[in-house]
């Protein structure tokens, strides 16, 4: 039981990843490839009707951990107060900037928001990423599996670690490379002319970065924590999930050169549902593994929830899910098609 | 000022106080949306769609607020609250994680939808868009109310070995009879909130003699529905309240009344300030046997007093939880007059030219928010010292491992980020409020139908 909700809550934080994840990309080239209010408005009118959408597997993937592993979602919250903190304010003024920018038809308005969108997204990219290197690399946990990190320590990984040390900021700068290759295949999909094209050059050059990253985040990351190479070793099946990994980013390469737009995109979701679910194939059963003792990690036996209600949890999850599914591609279809920016009589679009 | 224990409480109500400004503005407008939708749609009338259209724009400002302010949230039953989320999270969980999955996809999708979608989707489908926006903010509603009614009033729970509350019956968790009266109560004065904005603006329309004909509409509809709402806030739904609160935590209720004394024949206070030395009320205005009446249908009922518990059971602010209950009662009835007021001049016809219950109308819509506000200091302050009541006390549920200045730190950084927050909303709202129904997007009087689904 435990294991089946490992998977779906891992499945619901990939979704989450993938789908915000072309949305904070979309706010990492904003400034970079769209120099016009047009084009701006064309870049944020891509995600405007679907980011908050997006950002709602954040908060239902955190409910479901939250039941489901209540040991670990305690756990890790307290431990990661600050940079948790910190991602809730880049939330709130990256989600107000999305919001607000054509509530105001000023300049002086719209470029404020503007740097505001971008800033907020670069950074969360970072936050999102150094959160994940965090959780592979392992956290001093005590004995009853509670811990705090400050922001930063000696910048070294061992058994006094901060959020920010030299593996973490490595991962955060493979995240950003990563969404900012995610995001430019988005931009390039839903919009046209220029900033399409700007878009797909900047995919071509980033691309040759993300593989770089690629590497060094996987050399450094089977270094750091030995239980990854053990978990893949013990379930081989599991290869699947790197070998999703290597084909999306060839597929992005590949599909990107055909100047296929949607494929490149699914190519690039691919590529982040593979990496996630390396890390988390890999951990498993470890949720958050012990830099100080091994055996103080928590493994998804010591921290879930009590048996009669995640058996509960899944009857009225398979249920919601089915239903959110099926609202989420109804909303999809009908903005499917590159944006036009207009401003209509309607006043609809950014 | 310097303990954990309080930064972290002052933590929670501070982003929950500012939180709740928005749902119970969105939840209240939710409702009065789909009504307008509803005329519209039967009537065929553009002005009725561009008025749903006109608080479609002003929810989607205050949705936005709450989507972002909502996830911080969600965050600290793990950040500050996490010895509380470790024992309690397999139970309270349960309604959290559902919130999410049936609430939040369905509005957020249809949101958009309603927002961005009318060409594309048509009317129908734009009024089924309202009424999606509509059972997805009221669900909202109906998970967080359970979830805080377990902790006032726990059920379908055992506790496990390690100590950790575990679920035994999902549909006692649903049907906590705590939390339907709650949840009542609560949408009720959501409405309520909802219906006074909206009346200020419709009254604010005729006052400044400007867009008269949707100050109308606007009045119209949320004085009906105001009233309505209103007098059910009082009865039976604030009566239900009040008497399961008596059954289940009568050491509250003695604190909300200022009740020191037990004995038969309980007087009901309308005014005095709580003396916690002298154990009494300063210069008191009852009214005698009325809390025994109110509470049990007799006159001479024993209703027991502050004098009756231990010192340790009692709220830790007394002070703060009688006038917070007084201050809702005292506005709820306020509203009940002005309300019956009004709809009696809308019945004579005469409400769209008196202008002092316009100006009364126009002025009012600070209130519902105070008084929404009040309502829940009165159901967390009442429940102190306990978190879940009678089972964990509030001091055993939080982060030790976050210490007094990261919680300060952090505390900071959410006051200043909702100053600038609060700053942007007036400011928004005044804009739309400014541009108008019409204003917005074509020539006044033009009528906008909706046109078929383009094809895109």
């Amino acid at each position: 039981m435990e294991t089946i909700w490992f998977a779906l809550v891992a499945l619901m934080i990939a979704m989450y990843v993938v789908l915000d994840g072309f949305d904070i990309g979309a706010g990492i080239v904003h400034l970079w490839i769209a120099h016009t209010d047009a084009d701006r408005r064309a870049v944020i009118g891509s995600i405007g009707p679907v980011w908050d959408g997006n950002e709602v597997w954040l908060i239902a993937g955190g409910g479901v951990l939250y039941f489901a592993f209540p040991a670990l979602y305690a756990s890790s919250f307290a431990g990661f107060y600050l940079p948790l903190m910190m991602v809730l304010w880049l939330l709130i003024l990256r989600g107000t900037s999305v919001e607000f920018r054509s509530h105001v038809v000023s300049p002086l308005w719209a470029a404020f928001w503007d740097v505001v969108f971008a800033l907020s997204s670069v950074l969360l990219a970072v936050f999102f990423g150094a959160a994940l290197g965090n959780v592979i690399r392992g956290v001093p946990l005590d004995a009853n599996g509670i811990f705090f990190e400050p922001l930063w320590t000696n910048f070294f990984p061992g058994a006094n670690p901060g959020i920010l040390d030299w593996y973490t900021i490595l991962v955060g700068v493979a995240a950003l490379a990563a969404l900012t290759m995610h995001g430019g295949l988005w931009v390039a999909l839903k919009t046209s002319g220029d900033v399409s094209a700007r878009a797909s050059r900047l995919v071509s050059q980033v691309w040759w970065l993300v593989v770089l990253m690629t590497i060094a985040i996987t050399t450094a990351s089977f270094k750091l924590q030995p239980q990854l190479a053990l978990g893949l070793r013990a379930r081989p099946w599991g290869f699947v999930f790197p070998v999703l990994a290597v084909a999306g980013l060839l597929g992005v390469f590949w599909f990107e050169r055909r100047r296929d737009e949607p494929r490149a995109f699914l190519a690039s979701c691919a590529y982040i549902l593979g990496m996630l679910t390396s890390a988390a194939t890999g951990l498993y059963p470890y949720v958050l593994p012990a830099a100080t003792n091994p055996a103080f990690g928590l493994t998804v036996y010591s921290a879930h929830g009590p048996e009669h209600g995640l058996r509960v949890g899944l009857v009225w999850w398979v249920i919601g899910m089915a239903l959110a599914t099926g609202y989420t591609v109804f909303t999809y279809r009908r903005f499917a098609g590159k944006v036009v920016v207009s401003s209509d009589a309607e006043g609809e679009g950014y | 000022m310097a303990d954990a224990l309080f930064v972290h409480r002052l933590h929670f109500a501070f982003t929950i106080t500012f939180h709740y400004i928005f749902p119970q503005l969105t939840m209240g407008l939710a409702l009065l949306i789909f009504i307008m939708k509803t005329i519209a749609l039967r009537t065929g009338d553009a002005r009725w769609n561009q008025s749903a259209k006109f608080w479609g724009r002003i929810f989607g400002i205050s949705f936005a607020l709450g989507v972002v302010t909502g996830i911080p949230m969600e965050f600290q039953f793990g950040t500050n609250w996490s010895a509380f989320s470790k024992l309690a999270g397999g139970v309270i969980g349960q309604t959290l994680a559902m919130e999410g999955v049936f609430s939040f996809f369905l509005e957020s999708s249809f949101l958009g939808l309603f927002l961005f979608g009318e060409k594309r989707l048509g009317p129908k489908l734009h009024w089924l868009s309202s009424l999606m926006m509509f059972i997805g903010s009221w669900l909202s509603g109906f998970f967080i109310v359970a979830t805080d009614a377990w902790m006032q009033h726990p059920v379908g729970y055992a506790i496990e070995a390690n100590g950790s509350y575990a679920l035994t019956s999902f549909w006692a968790l649903i049907l906590n009879p705590w939390a339907l009266a709650q949840y009542a109560h609560t949408m009720l004065g959501a409405v309520q909130t909802g219906c006074f904005v909206m009346a200020a603006v419709g009254a604010f329309y005729l006052l400044s003699q400007q867009r008269t004909d949707f100050g109308k509409l606007f009045l119209r509809v949320a004085i009906t529905v105001g009233t309505i709402a209103a007098l059910a806030q009082l009865s039976p739904t604030g009566d239900i309240q009040g008497r399961m609160v008596a059954t289940h935590q009568p050491a509250t209720l003695a604190g909300m009344e200022g009740l020191f004394q037990s004995g038969p024949g309980a007087p009901l206070a309308i005014i005095g300030q709580p003396d916690m030395e002298k154990r009494r009320l300063d210069n008191p205005i009852i009214i005698p046997y009325a809390l025994s009446f109110l509470t049990y249908r007799v006159w001479t009922a024993e209703v027991k007093g502050l004098d009756a518990f231990p010192r340790n059971q009692e709220s830790d602010n007394i002070p703060l939880l009688y006038f917070a209950y007084h201050i809702m009662v005292g506005l709820g009835t306020f509203f009940v007059a002005i309300l019956l007021l009004a709809i009696f001049k809308l019945f004579r016809g005469t409400l769209y030219t008196s202008r002092a219950t316009l100006w009364i109308l126009m002025l009012t819509f600070p209130f519902p928010f105070i008084a929404n506000t009040a309502g829940w200091i009165t159901a967390e302050v009442g429940r102190q010292p306990w978190l879940i009541y009678g089972l964990m006390r509030t001091s055993a549920g939080v982060s030790k491992q976050v210490s007094a200045g990261n919680a300060w730190f952090t505390l900071l950084g959410f006051c200043g980020l909702y100053v600038v927050l609060s700053v942007l909303f007036l400011f928004l709202i005044y804009r739309e409020i400014d541009e108008g129904p019409a204003g917005h997007s074509s020539a006044p009087g033009t009528p906008t139908q909706p046109q078929p689904a383009a094809a895109d």
